[in-house]
């Protein structure tokens, strides 16, 4: 092995990825060539850093220098004046991770990830994921051998239950109790699955954690089956996921090799294997009886439980299914204790959650919190507030089955209970920001019409009530709201949560039940002013010119499809709001800043 | 058809018979084989569909069954680019639906079709997981991020040239 005087981390997340960091990684190599150094640096492609927004990352070791949106054309630079020279290029290096004397902070003193701790995303932007030595080096594969040959299946999950652990695939469920179940289960075959389908639009943890880790998963989906008697395992990842199917695949071939994998793993006389199994682009594949048929080869539609997967599973035999995040917090717990778990986070939340930050805010990306950091702290603190100076409106949590949480419970401490407590849920951490231009009628228009796409159809409140709901909802966007309609969608939405058959109908109101519950002025304004304060809603809005600031140019009228607009010229421009079909043409075109809308 | 063509078709189809061969005697073998058969074929049309039911002994009726109810199955064969517009909720709340529009525009299609020339196929799409890049747009396997309405134009023109 190689002693290496630097090494370049570059992130090969998602993020980064697509704006081009293979480019970044074939440049380095080429230019330290060029210079003769290609032996005494080396170039990683790592998992996710977290702040995507000012991605690509690069980050030069020993120093830490911290280089943000570095684009192939900065390669050169940074190799002849650092690596070279030795000498950081300033000019480059993420404004938050240098002090005022422009030294270099060290990572955890960047205000991003001074608040957060690492648990799950720990070896995210730390080593490369398609190497198995490297993860082994950072203490990989060691909790399998402590569990395999320390530890008898029931102190695994005795282990597990008392760390307090949670599933972050959205109910929080106790994990320790999950196994307990599918160990106690009758039979003599049983499955451990992955639910790596995440559906949550706008979330991207486990992509993030099977792309930046994918060994860690594969580890603790090992351990899982030793603690209850399985000796295979099914990862359902998202077809929409290539890159993480292909370190995925990547890895599993690798323990393989290493005998953490197959027959026999470590001479402990242990069997298990694992194999991957696509979706589909079906988001009630995320619950898990229909993951489970879709693994069988099914429509994946719900079905009633009891009897849960944890007695009557896969190929009906008991089936272990926790969610990628979840399994990525296991080794550590069982290599530092449940005790080291416990003290994390609150009373009946511990440990980390991750969040995926988005929408308007200053720094979206990958954050990991102890459970119990407010909301406040996550979108100021570690998010950097909102773009623009805007005023923050809400913050979405938990996806379709989640909801809007306003100005008045920043402060809320977030964990699993106390999310719920204000109408919204944890979900699988999906965390989007809204600010003033953002209509929340028109949100909760959007979530719905993703439940109703996404419904299955197998029970009738579900599919037929949540499509009552959007109907109401196109009506109040397009200016016929009527007195009584938002009583109506309140009624159809209690009834729909009691009735449904799964999680998707059961929290599918959510949405629109918080956006009233904290909004309700705003749906009213919609109704009895037909008028959407934030000028999304195009039926309520009118475009009107300026008389002052008209120069009577005449462009508008050109480009205005229906006519609309008339007027003499160096006169100030009529629109005639009969006619106009607010396509804002005009808008678009108005040169002296004269049309507007509102 | 053409004798090239029916050879070429041949070859999809024994191509399709390794992959069940492959998959035959596992559980479960139906969603890995449809996937390959959209590999190989473009689209899962009700030939291909009996071969499968054929070979893997399910009823064709199950397997429209499972083909329709997955987004990612087709039955018909999409544009030589695929274009999929990221609706998901940190896009949308950043001005996706602008994007599509603009899209739409531009190719004088809607959602969900395919141009008359054969070379794009438009689609809303869930979560691509690049919310960090919002909002973006996917085209086969490039990914293009941070977009404006104002970008469409010349992102669309390198695919047509
Ligand atoms: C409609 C619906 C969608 C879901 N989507 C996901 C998902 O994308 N990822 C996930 O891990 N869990 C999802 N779940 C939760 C799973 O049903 C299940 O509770 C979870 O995977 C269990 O793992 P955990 O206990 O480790 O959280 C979804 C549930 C419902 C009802
Ligand atoms: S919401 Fe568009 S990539 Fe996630």
């Amino acid at each position: 092995m190689y002693f290496y005087r630097s090494h370049v981390l570059v992130c090969g997340g998602t993020g980064c990825h697509s704006s081009g960091s293979a480019d970044i990684i074939e440049q380095f190599n080429a230019e330290l060539k060029k210079q003769g150094i290609e032996k005494e640096i080396l170039v990683v492609q790592t998992g996710c850093f977290g702040l995507c927004e000012v991605g690509p990352i690069v980050i030069v070791y020993p120093e830490g220098a911290f280089y943000s949106r570095v684009t192939t054309d900065d390669v050169v630079e940074i190799v002849s004046e650092h690596l070279v020279k030795g000498r950081t290029v300033k000019h480059l290096l993420y404004h938050d991770s240098i002090t005022e004397e422009h030294d270099i902070k060290s990572l955890d003193e960047v205000p991003f990830y001074q608040k957060q701790k690492r648990l799950a995303l720990r070896n995210c932007g730390v080593i490369n994921p398609e190497d198995i030595d490297e993860y082994i080096a950072f203490n990989g594969y060691k909790a399998l051998g402590k569990a395999l040959t320390e530890m008898t299946p029931g102190e695994v999950i005795s282990t597990i239950k008392e760390s307090g652990l949670r599933g972050r695939g959205g109910a929080g469920f106790s994990v320790g109790l999950k196994w307990e179940f599918t160990s106690k289960a009758e039979g003599q075959k049983k499955f451990v699955a992955c639910n790596a389908d995440e559906g949550d639009p706008g979330a991207f943890m486990d992509r993030s954690i099977l792309e930046g880790a994918p060994h860690a998963v594969i580890e603790a989906m090992t351990i899982a089956g030793y603690a209850v008697g399985a000796d295979q395992g099914y990862i359902y990842v998202r077809a929409e996921y290539p890159i993480a199917v292909q370190r995925l695949t990547m890895a599993i071939g690798q323990a393989r090799e290493y005998g953490l994998l197959g027959n026999n793993i470590l001479e402990t006389g242990f069997d298990f294997d694992l194999e991957l199994r696509l979706g589909a682009g079906a988001f009630v594949c995320g619950e898990e009886t229909a993951l489970l048929a879709s693994i069988e080869g099914y429509r994946g539609e719900p079905r009633p439980r009891p009897p849960f997967p944890a007695v009557k599973g896969l190929f009906e035999k008991p089936t272990l299914l926790n969610n990628v995040e979840t399994y990525a917090n296991i080794p550590q717990i069982i290599l530092k204790g449940s005790g080291w778990l416990q003290e994390i986070g609150t009373d009946k939340s511990k440990g980390t959650k991750v969040f995926a930050l988005g929408g308007k805010i200053n720094n979206t990306g990958l954050v990991e919190v102890p459970m119990g950091t407010t909301l406040r702290e996550i979108i100021y603190d570690i998010g950097g507030g909102i773009p623009k100076g805007k005023a923050f409106k809400a913050a979405q949590t938990g996806g379709p089955s989640g909801g809007c949480i306003p100005v008045e419970h920043l402060d809320t401490p977030i964990d699993y209970d106390s999310l719920a407590a204000i109408g919204s849920m944890m979900g699988s951490g999906g965390l989007i920001v809204m600010d003033e231009d953002n209509c929340m009628v028109d949100i909760a228009r959007f979530f719905l019409e993703f439940t109703v796409e996404e419904s299955c159809g197998k029970c009738p409140p579900c599919r037929i009530g949540t499509k009552r709901m959007l109907e109401l909802l196109n009506k109040i966007t397009e200016g016929k709201g009527e007195e009584g309609d938002i009583e109506k969608l309140e009624e159809l939405g209690e009834g729909i949560k009691i009735a449904s058959l799964c999680g998707l109908g059961q929290t599918a109101p959510n949405p629109v039940l918080s956006t009233i519950k904290y909004f309700r002025e705003e749906y009213e304004e919609h109704i009895r002013d037909k008028k959407c304060r934030a000028g999304v809603c195009d039926a309520l809005l009118q475009y009107t010119i300026i008389e002052d600031k008209c120069k009577g140019c005449s462009l508008c009228t050109r480009v205005c499809p229906v006519d609309a607009i008339s007027g003499q010229k160096k006169q100030p421009y009529n629109i005639d709001q009969s006619i106009c079909i607010k396509c804002g043409a005009c808008l678009e075109k108005c040169p002296f800043g004269a049309i507007v809308k509102g | 058809m053409s004798a090239v063509t029916l050879k070429q078709n041949e070859e999809k189809f024994s191509k399709l018979q390794l992959v069940i061969d492959q998959w035959k005697d596992k559980e479960g073998p139906l969603m890995p084989v449809l996937q390959a058969a959209q590999d190989i074929f473009g689209c899962l049309s009700l030939d291909v569909q009996k071969y499968i039911s054929k070979e893997l002994d399910i009823p064709v009726s199950e397997i429209y069954g499972v083909v329709t109810f997955y987004s990612q199955f087709t039955l018909k064969p999409k544009g030589k680019y695929k274009i999929g517009v990221c609706m998901g909720t940190a896009c949308y709340v950043k001005g996706s639906q602008a994007i599509l529009d603009e899209i739409s525009k531009e190719l004088n299609i809607k959602s969900g079709e395919t141009s008359e020339d054969g070379l794009f196929t438009l689609d809303a799409t869930r979560c691509l997981g690049a919310c960090g890049l919002a909002p973006i747009i996917m085209i086969n396997d490039d990914v293009y991020g941070r977009l404006s309405p104002g970008d469409i134009k010349e992102i669309i023109k390198k695919y047509k040239d």
